[in-house]
């Protein structure tokens, strides 16, 4: 098998920044001082005269982008999942969500898989707390294609959106082809026994998974959720209906994340056992972000393993 | 400034005063202290100095207005009943279930209200984003925000006042309302922020302190802010809060209380009396 092309979602966060540049000449690019981790330098060195750097104030930036967009601009606000959705929360609460502005929140380096940098900057509960406002939409791309796919898809998508990326390169699995559109859920393998629900990084290791369980003869339904907010129900309940139980699989913590979100639309429409699997309400730490990631069971090789103890009980 | 326009200001401001009264009694609470110290500037900009129109006032070119210190509203809504935005009349409803008049203003349903605020020290950093904006567009408005003395203390007005020197935005004028107090007591003694006038000039701005219930001092700020090129400009307020109703000057309880009967006739009573005054002179 041909060694697969690995990229991080950021930089499909970069490059469609360039792309939608063309066609929204009114666009603008904030960034707090992390420019080169977010990938905005690439826009930056494209389009200088529509790059402003906000320095370490994070707080600052939403506001700025606020008011930019309360003129009828396309803005981006940039920064780490940890700053933008932890720092700057009550700024979007406030200044972008509740008045309803077209603020495009491009956070990166969400997750465990931040690595080195350990826990203080490891955010996994970006998902919980933008999740929890009206008007916001929260977008979790899988890979490179489908991250520029979901911020060129912001070029005719209006109101406040978070969209979180993550900083280590993986598969890129999405062809040329592919269409992304907003709240709608994508069947990634059909599968009759159980249905395994992720996002993110977190889609193509429950590819993975399902490869082999079905060589252990368990057919698993695989879906691609990058839209938690407003999440697509129909997908979700047809799985509930159709295989009786659901896994989900998130790079956050296990409280108020992907998997909430898939057990509140379970829990209405067709109670079912649902499994999450993510962080288990725990900080991060130091480490490369693949033995983190095994660590904390966000792997193909966890995934089997709760799936075939889900199919058994 | 000439005396015609003085008195008419005055006459304005008096009218201001009565519709913030109104909008606190009905409502049975917000914040008359804040709003009675601003009534005079508000007054002054939407009455004299700012490029609004309450039938176009979605206009891109218009002047902005980010009333930063929220917690005012009620100043906000009367200036802008008074200017034509909306029926003097409404400004009963104020803070009533159903009303637009939000206890702090919301961009969405309020005519002339230019940001959504009320949550303190946002409101600087909304306007430098708007300031910025008009730049790149290359358009002539001016952007001002109100804050309160108080309201400084929030770290994030200070990103905002580096940011608006860092970018040059000489179309932001900032309006500082010095008025001493804030909830809890002075600000000197609750957590001073002075001295403000170093504080921003260290920040890079162009500062004036003027007297805040001086119309011909507003008048040669603005000019004046409007003269400097490449910096933003604060406007130092020395302002009472309460102004206008000599029960609530300077009384740190009125910063959050509405009156009661009595005192609503009071306050109505002064006010009324002292608009009489005013209008009897023009005559």
């Amino acid at each position: 098998m041909a060694e697969q092309v690995k990229r991080a979602t950021r930089e499909g966060y970069g490059d469609g920044l360039c792309e939608l540049a063309e066609i929204r000449p009114d666009m603008v690019v904030l960034d707090a001082d992390l420019s080169a981790a977010t990938k905005t330098s690439v826009f930056k060195k494209a389009y200088p005269e529509r790059h402003f750097n906000c320095g370490i104030s994070e707080q600052n930036m939403m506001g700025v982008a606020s008011g930019i967009a309360s003129t009828g601009r396309l803005v981006f606000a940039s920064s780490f999942a940890m700053f933008a959705a932890g720092r700057a929360f009550e700024i979007i609460r406030n200044s972008i969500a509740y008045p309803q502005l077209n603020v495009k929140i491009g956070a990166t380096h969400g997750g465990i898989s931040v690595g080195e940098d350990g826990a203080t900057h490891q955010c996994c509960e970006d998902v919980a707390i933008m999740r929890a406002l009206p008007n916001m939409t929260v977008i979790v791309p899988a890979d490179y294609v489908e991250a520029k796919a979901a911020v060129m898809a912001m070029a005719n998508f209006e109101g406040p959106t978070y969209l979180r990326f993550g900083r280590l390169a993986v598969p890129i699995f999405n062809g040329d082809d592919y269409k992304f559109e907003v709240g709608k859920g994508i069947t990634m393998k059909d599968g009759k026994d159980i249905t395994i629900i992720a996002s993110g990084l977190m889609v193509a290791e429950a590819v993975e998974a399902a490869q082999a369980l079905h060589e252990q003869g368990i057919d698993a339904r695989v879906i691609n959720i990058h839209t938690i907010k407003p999440i697509d129900r129909d997908i979700i309940v047809k799985a509930a209906k159709e295989t009786g139980k659901i896994v989900t699989v998130e790079e956050h913590n296990i409280i108020g994340g992907l998997g909430s979100a898939v057990g509140d639309v379970v829990l209405e429409e067709c109670p079912v056992p649902v499994i999450k699997i993510g962080v288990n309400d725990v900080y991060g730490h130091s480490g490369p972000a693949k033995v983190l990631l095994k660590e904390f069971g966000l792997c193909a090789e966890n995934i089997v393993n709760v799936v075939k103890a889900a199919v058994k009980n | 400034m000439d005396e015609k326009l003085v008195r008419e200001l005055e006459i304005d401001a008096a009218k201001v005063r009565i519709g913030i009264i109104e909008g606190v009694y009905n409502a049975k609470c917000g914040h008359p202290g804040g709003a009675l110290s601003i009534a005079d500037v508000l007054t002054y900009m939407y009455k004299h100095r700012l490029n609004v129109d309450p039938n176009m006032p979605d206009d891109p070119k218009r002047d902005r207005v980010v009333l930063s210190k929220g917690h005012s509203a009620p100043a906000l809504y009367a200036v802008l009943a008074l200017r034509g935005f909306f029926p003097f009349d409404e400004l009963k409803t104020l803070r009533q279930s159903g009303s637009r008049l939000e206890g702090h203003p919301d961009r969405k349903k309020v005519p002339g209200v230019d940001a959504s605020t009320g949550s303190l020290g946002q409101g600087i950093s909304q306007a430098c984003g708007m300031a910025l904006a008009g730049k790149m567009s290359c358009e002539s408005y001016k952007v001002y925000t109100i804050l309160g003395d108080g309201e400084i203390e929030e770290g994030m007005v200070w990103e905002a006042a580096m940011f608006a020197s860092h970018y040059k935005l000489d179309n932001l004028v900032a309006i500082i309302d010095n008025n001493g107090l804030q909830i809890d007591g002075k600000i000197s003694e609750v957590m001073s922020p002075y001295p403000i006038e170093e504080k921003f000039e260290a920040f890079g701005w162009n500062v004036i302190t003027i007297n805040g219930h001086d119309f011909s001092q507003m008048e040669k700020a603005f000019d004046a802010a409007e003269r400097v090129f490449e910096k933003p400009t604060v406007i130092i307020l020395k302002t009472t809060k309460g102004k206008g109703i000599d029960y609530m000057e300077n009384a740190l309880e009125w910063h959050g209380k509405a009156p009661g009967d009595e005192d609503y006739q009071r306050a109505i009573k002064q006010l009324r009396e002292h608009l009489a005054e005013l209008e009897g002179s023009v005559k």
